[in-house]
This record gives structure tokens, C-alpha cells and sequence, in this order.
């Protein structure tokens, strides 16, 4: 077999493998008549209250097949909600790496600063989300409606900038001797020196934190919108979950994930691109 | 004064108490105009030496003048062909050059600070590769560039550092004669760091031996009175050629610059007591050790 031939065959095996095992422990409807001869639908199965695939396929696809569609404000197609997910995604994220690439390469130039500012980050580098929105919300009081947005960005803003911030301050550190020697040599001037040594060899770096940390920023919207009950493909997945509809998770969980995918590919073929120019 | 000018040169590395000395009572007087080739085993300093003059690292002691200026930073006016090229990757080969090119002239106009950097890759007949990025271009053609950089700033004096060392032998000895002619049409003053004495007699003026690390110091000169241009082929069979290289391999061999390392180490001698495998492992990772009762001896020893 052709090496293109499996690299497409093995992952639908995969697939189908997944499936199987869904449609295995996935509960089933059944339909019992009671001795007054009425009948009552009651669920059968392993995990009962699971669809099967067949099932979640039937129940969602008004959301798949119009994916733009607008029929309430809780009823809309899966891309729309995705659209709005992303709008807030892209904005936390531009404000994630417009602060943390500075703050990367004041860490990775200063050990002064690196020494101050590092034992912090390691700290809140590892907080969750979860915590951050509410402390967001609260900063953002003052703004009256807008708050929520605005705490939805600081979260996501917050969450995601660490591995920009990290791999930039990685990169600046690993920018050999060498380059700095030129620069001394030729005299630059510590803007020259940025502009035209330090951020193009620290670029293939910051573009690996960009990648790590636009990852971040789509996981954290769900945990967000979950919250603030901004509408969204979180949102939306959180109001079928309390509507009891199991279905709708599961294509959330399928489309945030899918979308999730793309947008690593995305990011990987800028980086490669990136690196491959020098 | 001479053009550049060492006074009792000295440089260490590693803290106060526990100093390697690299190099030592370095004095050397360069004339203008002239090509010197410092000669000395790898390992010997001989970076240090460059990296001195270029001003990226500062004596311990002594000073170092250039046009009776004393050299504490590096500067355009000394420029440097680093041993592995140091050229910045991401950058096409007139972009490497016109970096060093367009800072350094802000007054000319634009065209003109083009012309001048056209003209540098041309001088090293690099213009078919004028759009390639490093990774592009072979060792030898990466020195090339890197030989243009430093010739486009402009320097009073030309320092290469070991420009050959990474080359195979064949491209080496193309380069070494298209360097020979650059150096001499452009009648810079050079300082040539190898550990080729042949490189050295092709190219230089005046060649001095470096001894040794550590504490390696530099030998007698030893002018290289062979008229110009040298040719390769002729200069193996000349005896001036015979005569100049016995002597700087003699001295380098000899009694000046013979390595004379100092090796200290600390010895933890073997231990005779066998470990016991019949003992169980004790728990938490801590492992069943053979006991050291091996006495620890300081030993010294110079070769």
C-alpha cells in the first residue's frame, strides 16, 4: 500500500473503531407497552442516556446542514455559533500576544527582570480559567453591560499568553553570541539591535508560543462562555446540556474540536514557513 | 607608536580564585599596511587574542591601541571575519551586507550605499548568489560573504579569525589565494589567527608563533621574505619557504611552545570491598551501594 493510501486508510480505521465502540456503549430507545396498554418510551443500554451516533447524527444535523442559519438566538447553526466564539477568541488572543511578546523579551534580555518576574509567572501560569473569569468580570464592573465581554477577553488574554511569553523569553536567551557580535561590531543601536538581530532570531520561538498559545485561547472560550452566557458554540453547548439535549454536546464537542484542529494546522504552516525562510 | 599596538597582554577566564590563565604577557606592533598571521595550536587563545582586538572582550591587564586610540569596544573601524562565519541566516547574502553597509555610511545616498555594497559581492565574485540566503551557499562561499561584510565596513584593519578552519583542503586553497589578492589590492592592515603555517607563509608579511595554552604567549616574529604574488605551487619548493616553516614549527615544538598542561584532578581510588548483591534493595529508590572506602587522592601531574 501506498504511503499517501494509509495515511488517509489508518485513521478512518481508527474512526470507525471509535465508533463502534460509541455505538456499543451508546443506551437505546425501546419502546414498553404497560398492562393498560399504553406505551412508554424508557432508555436500554450500557450508559443509558448516551445517543448513538446514528442518533446524534439525526437530532443535530438542522445545525450542520444550515450552519449559518439564525432562527433564535438559541437556535442557530453550529458555524454561526463557532463564529462568534471565534470573534471573542481572536480578539483575547491579539491581546495575549501583544502583551506577551514584549514581556517575553524583557525576560529573556533582563536577568534582573527574569529574576523579579519569573517565580510569579510560574504561579500564575498554572490557573485555571475557571478562576480567572470571575475575578475578570469583577476587574471589569465598572463597565457596566460590557463587563462580561470584557472579562471573557482578560481571561482569555491571561490564560493564553504564558507559552508566548515563555518561548519568546526561551528564544531571546538561545540567540547565539555570535549575532550579538555583529551587532557590536557594526555598531547598531539597541532598536537596530531589537529590530534587526534579536526579533528575527527569536521568531521561529515566539511563532511556536503563538501556536501553544492560540491552543489555549479556544479552550478557555468554552469554560467562558459556560460562565457569562455570552452566545457561543460554549454557550450553546452548556443551554442543550440543561435542555437535556445530549445530542447537541456531542456535535459541540466534534465542531470544538474540528475547529480546534484547523486552527493548530493553521498555525503549523505558518511556522514552518517561518522557519523554512531561514 | 605603531598602527596597533598590545602592551603586556594578559587574559584569564574563571573567577578570581580559581583564574585559567589564557594568555600572558602578550606584546605585539603591528605596522599599517602590513598582513601578520598569528600561528598556534588549537585551543591556544587565539580567538582571545582576535576577540581582544576586535574589543568584544577587555584585557585583564595591558592595553591595546589602534592609531593611538585605546581599544575599549569593538567598532567598525576593526573589521572581523568571524571562524564561523557569523552570518545572519535569515538574511540574503546583499542583505548580510548592506546590514553592515547602511549604518555605517548614513551620510552617502541610497544609490551610492548600493553601489558600494554591489561592488563587495562582486570583489568576492559572489553577485550570481547575491539573492541566496546562507543555508543556500557552501562553506567556502559563506566565508566569502562574510569577508565582503567585513571589507565593506570599511576597517583600518582587517582581523580573521581562523577564516578557513571549517573548509575541506581544496576549497581552503581557493580561498586562501582569492584572500591573498583581496588583502592585497585593498592594502589593508591584516591579522591573520590559523594554525596552518603554510596559510600563514602564503599569506602574511610577518608571521608569529603563539605558544600553548595555557598561559600561551606569542614567539619571535619571523618575516616572510618572499616577493609577491606567491604561487602556490613554486612557494612548496622554495627554500625560503622550507627555511620559514621549520622555524615556526621548531619554535612551536620546541622549548617556547610546547603545551604544558597541568592536570589536577581529584581520584577517588578503587574500592576493594565487593558490593554485597545478597543484600535486598532497601526501599524509596534508595539504592544498594557498594561502600567507598577507596581513599580520594589529589594528583598532579604536568606533561
Amino acid at each position: 500500500m501506498k504511503k499517501s493510501l494509509q495515511d488517509i486508510f489508518f485513521p478512518f480505521v481508527g474512526l470507525a473503531l471509535v465508533l463502534a465502540f460509541w455505538q456499543l456503549i451508546a443506551g437505546r430507545s425501546l419502546e414498553r407497552v404497560r398492562a393498560d396498554g399504553t406505551s412508554e418510551e424508557i432508555r436500554a443500554g450500557w450508559i443509558k442516556d448516551l445517543p448513538t451516533p446514528i442518533d446524534t447524527w439525526v437530532k443535530t444535523r438542522k445545525y450542520v446542514l444550515e450552519p449559518f442559519a439564525k432562527r433564535e438566538e438559541l437556535d442557530q447553526g453550529i458555524l454561526r455559533f463557532t463564529w462568534y466564539s471565534l470573534v471573542i477568541v481572536g480578539k483575547g488572543y491579539f491581546i495575549a500576544l501583544l502583551i506577551g511578546t514584549p514581556l517575553g523579551f524583557l525576560l529573556g534580555l533582563s536577568k534582573t527582570f527574569a529574576r523579579m518576574f519569573d517565580p510569579l509567572i510560574q504561579v500564575l501560569r498554572p490557573v485555571s480559567p475557571l478562576a480567572w473569569m470571575p475575578l475578570g468580570v469583577v476587574l471589569f464592573t465598572g463597565a457596566g453591560k460590557a463587563a462580561n465581554d470584557l472579562g471573557a477577553l482578560f481571561t482569555i488574554a491571561i490564560c493564553s499568553m504564558w507559552p508566548t511569553v515563555l518561548n519568546t523569553a526561551v528564544g531571546v536567551r538561545a540567540v547565539p553570541q555570535d549575532y550579538l557580535n555583529v551587532a557590536k561590531v557594526l555598531k547598531l543601536s539597541r532598536t537596530q539591535t531589537l529590530f534587526r538581530i534579536l526579533v528575527p532570531a527569536t521568531l521561529p520561538y515566539m511563532f511556536t508560543g503563538y501556536r501553544l498559545s492560540l491552543g489555549i485561547a479556544w479552550l478557555v472560550i468554552v469554560a467562558v462562555e459556560m460562565l457569562t452566557g455570552r452566545v457561543g458554540i460554549g454557550n450553546f453547548l452548556w443551554n442543550e446540556y440543561n435542555n437535556g439535549l445530549y445530542t447537541s454536546i456531542i456535535l459541540c464537542i466534534i465542531t470544538i474540536g474540528l475547529v480546534g484542529f484547523l486552527l493548530d494546522r493553521g498555525m503549523s504552516l505558518l511556522e514552518r514557513r517561518i522557519q523554512g525562510a531561514r | 607608536m605603531s598602527f596597533l599596538e598590545l602592551r603586556d597582554i594578559s587574559k584569564g577566564y574563571g573567577p578570581a580564585s580559581a583564574r585559567m590563565p589564557v594568555l600572558r604577557e602578550i606584546n605585539l606592533s603591528i605596522e599599517k599596511g602590513e598582513f601578520v598571521a598569528i600561528v598556534g595550536y588549537s585551543g591556544a587563545g587565539k580567538t582571545t587574542l582576535i576577540n581582544l582586538m576586535a574589543g568584544l572582550i577587555r584585557p585583564d591587564s595591558g592595553s591595546i591601541t589602534l592609531n593611538d586610540l585605546e581599544v575599549v569596544s569593538p567598532g567598525p573601524d576593526r573589521g572581523i571575519v568571524f571562524q564561523n562565519y557569523s552570518l545572519l541566516p535569515w538574511l540574503t547574502v546583499y542583505e548580510n551586507i548592506a546590514l553592515a553597509v547602511d549604518p555605517l555610511f548614513p551620510n552617502w545616498s541610497a544609490a551610492r550605499r548600493r553601489q558600494h555594497t554591489e561592488q563587495h559581492i562582486h570583489m568576492v565574485n559572489l553577485t550570481p548568489a547575491r539573492d541566496k540566503r546562507p543555508a543556500e551557499l557552501s562553506g567556502g562561499m559563506r566565508q566569502r560573504v562574510s569577508v565582503a561584510r567585513a571589507l565593506a565596513m570599511d576597517p583600518q584593519i582587517l582581523l580573521l579569525d581562523e577564516p578557513l578552519g571549517a573548509l575541506d583542503a581544496l576549497t581552503r586553497a581557493n580561498l586562501q589565494d582569492e584572500i591573498g589578492r583581496i588583502c592585497q589590492s585593498s592594502g589593508k592592515t591584516v591579522v591573520l589567527i590559523t594554525n596552518d603555517p603554510d596559510e600563514a607563509i602564503l599569506l602574511a608579511d610577518r608571521i608569529l608563533p603563539l605558544s600553548a595554552g595555557p598561559g600561551a604567549t606569542l614567539g619571535p616574529s619571523i618575516p616572510v621574505d618572499i616577493e609577491r604574488p606567491r604561487d602556490r605551487r613554486a612557494l612548496s619548493q622554495d627554500p625560503r619557504f622550507q627555511a620559514i616553516r621549520t622555524q615556526i614549527v621548531d619554535w612551536l615544538l620546541g622549548a617556547g611552545g610546547r603545551p604544558t598542561v597541568t592536570v589536577s584532578k581529584r581520584l577517588t581510588l578503587p574500592d576493594l570491598e565487593p558490593e554485597d548483591l545478597t543484600l535486598p534493595r532497601t526501599l524509596f529508590g534508595l539504592r544498594r551501594e557498594a561502600k567507598r572506602r577507596g581513599a580520594e587522592r589529589r594528583e598532579t601531574v604536568t606533561l
